[in-house]
């Protein structure tokens, strides 16, 4: 498949199925993303989107279907993976300050013991920058605000130094005015990573990916054109009012 | 107070009691924040009651008994380690049986070993007076294990009790982490156990701890305020003890008990009138 001199797609998925149990959750999903390209991927909830980012991320295992990333398997390819959980992990009690927290992304990177070096903390002081947080630095990750927590989480995902950036409803839980934030620095982050994100929220993220897979059990749609009412109809699988939003428009003047 | 401090510069025994409680400090300061941070002062505590089945074995078969909690609290560690990372749920069944089967054991082997009254008694209560000198170096040697492991792991361990599933994915070993640190936690309870004994070692893992993480703001700094709570809470405790000539061990848990109630109201008191803050 792979051309001399051509890297491997980002990420290959080819005829995956994947049950709990009983209850099939994926059936029959194939999909090529490129190096370079900002995927996004929509669907209704329990449609299957976060269980094909866990595939991917290798938490979980295909009951048929091949999966590549960054031309090897899930498990192998995970370091060069930046991952942005929906819901963090932690508990935001925890006694740690924002520099420790996007510190922990250096994992991975070579294994050495005792303190963190002068090198990865001046990575993590500029994955902050990276992300416009630098300020927060000091902070205790308990006293964030939604959006600087998912800054920090961004800042943490990046500071491995990763080839492909995954990130599951990065804007769940904040409002929109830094929903249009986040999706600008993703727009930037795009000149240098493959960027993959699923999101609920299918209007919103057509201004910024280049590309939509839709998922509902298995891939619905998976195209370049903009999406018109009848493919949200067949991935929603009932008549969904459309509204019109007007996130592009609070993106620009938060811009402005 | 002052007849403390005569007697400390006239009694060998009492030098050794206070410099016992210093070492078990150093383990309470090391691993009694993880103890906190990662919710597993249960699990703590039934490592803590299996112990009493090695040395009652230990006793039983003329070994020395703290080699025997040595072994119990290790194996003990690992087992109930095994049972959450398998099966993830039963955690909690498997640690209150351990906890119970342990102390069954060790009674039943203390049991049929002569002279076993007074061996019991300072097994459960601790008798941080009659340490001898063989068990300071015993002790000495655990700290530095202790000092040794976490000093070269700790920003693994802080990982792992952070964020499992992120150091999973960042290619750390979890499960092995886990282990580890349950079996340095085993280490730690033996480690105290001269001191105030295996029903109250729990009291002294945790209580420092957790009053430290009521000042501090992260980890390594919750080990150093804990290590000195620690140091100040043994020694206050001997030194409250000796003119009524009250049993030490609970003499150092209460006042553990009593400086947890008052540091957690007025850290509780300072947090709900924060001082006005420089940022926006």
């Amino acid at each position: 498949m792979t051309a001399a001199g051509t890297a491997p797609p980002a990420i290959s998925l080819t005829g995956v199925h994947f049950a709990y149990g009983e209850v099939p959750v994926l059936q029959d999903v194939s999909l090529d993303v490129a190096r370079g390209e900002f995927l996004g991927i929509v669907g209704p909830n329990a449609g299957g989107k976060s269980t094909l980012l866990k595939l991917i991320l290798g938490l979980l295992k295909p009951s048929a279907g091949g999966i590549r990333v960054l031309g090897e398997p899930p498990r192998r390819a995970r370091r060069r993976i930046g991952y942005v959980p929906q819901y963090p992990g932690f508990a935001r009690d925890f006694p740690i300050g924002v520099e420790d927290v996007v510190l922990m992304g250096r994992f991975g990177l070579g294994w050495r013991l005792g303190p963190w070096t002068k090198a990865d903390r001046s990575a993590a002081a500029a994955a902050l920058d990276e992300v416009e947080a630098l300020d927060l630095r000091a902070r205790q990750i308990g006293t964030l605000s939604g959006g600087q927590l998912q800054r920090v989480l961004l800042a943490r995902a990046l500071v491995g130094e990763p080839q492909l950036l995954i990130l599951d409803e990065p804007t769940a839980n904040i409002d929109q005015r830094l929903e249009g934030e986040i999706f600008e620095l993703l727009a930037q982050l795009n000149r240098r990573l493959t960027i993959v994100v699923v999101s609920h929220d299918i209007a919103f993220i057509s201004a910024y990916v280049s590309r939509v897979a839709c998922l509902n059990r298995t891939l619905v749609c998976h195209t370049t054109d903009s999406i018109d009412g009848q493919i949200i109809q067949d991935l929603y699988g009932e008549h969904v009012r459309q509204i019109q939003h007007d996130h592009e428009h609070t993106a620009r003047a938060s811009r402005a | 107070m002052t007849e403390f401090f005569t007697a400390l510069t006239e009694q060998a025994f009492l030098r050794q009691a206070l410099l016992a409680g210093l070492l078990a400090s150093i383990g309470c300061g090391l691993i009694g924040p993880f103890v906190v941070v990662k919710r597993i002062a249960f699990l703590a505590g039934g490592i803590a009651h299996s112990v009493l089945g090695g040395m009652g074995a230990a006793l039983y078969f003329g070994f020395d008994p703290l080699l025997g909690a040595l072994a119990a609290a290790v194996v003990s560690a690992l087992l109930i380690g095994w049972v959450r990372l398998t099966w993830h749920t039963g955690e909690d069944t498997a640690i209150g049986a351990l906890w119970a089967i342990g102390m069954a054991v060790g009674i039943l082997f203390i049991s049929r070993t002569p002279g076993y009254t007074t061996d019991l008694m300072s097994f459960l209560f601790g008798n941080i007076l009659l340490v001898p000198t063989r068990e300071l170096w015993f002790m000495a040697a655990l700290d530095l294990l202790l000092l040794l492991v976490v000093g070269l792991g700790y920003r693994h361990f802080i990982a792992v009790a952070f964020d499992e599933d992120f150091a999973r994915l960042r290619g750390l070993p979890v499960a092995a982490l886990y282990l580890l640190l349950l079996v340095l936690v085993a280490l730690t309870v033996v480690l105290m156990i001269q001191v105030v004994g295996l029903i109250l070692v729990i009291a002294l893992l945790t209580l420092p701890a957790a009053m430290a993480g009521q000042w501090t703001h992260s980890i390594t700094s919750m080990m150093l305020l804990a290590t000195v709570l620690g140091a100040a809470l043994t020694s206050g405790g001997l030194a409250l003890s000796y003119t009524p000539d009250l049993p030490p061990g609970p003499t150092i848990i209460l006042l553990a008990g009593a400086l947890y109630l008052v540091s957690a109201v007025v850290s509780a008191a300072l947090r709900r009138t924060p001082p006005p803050r420089a940022e926006g």
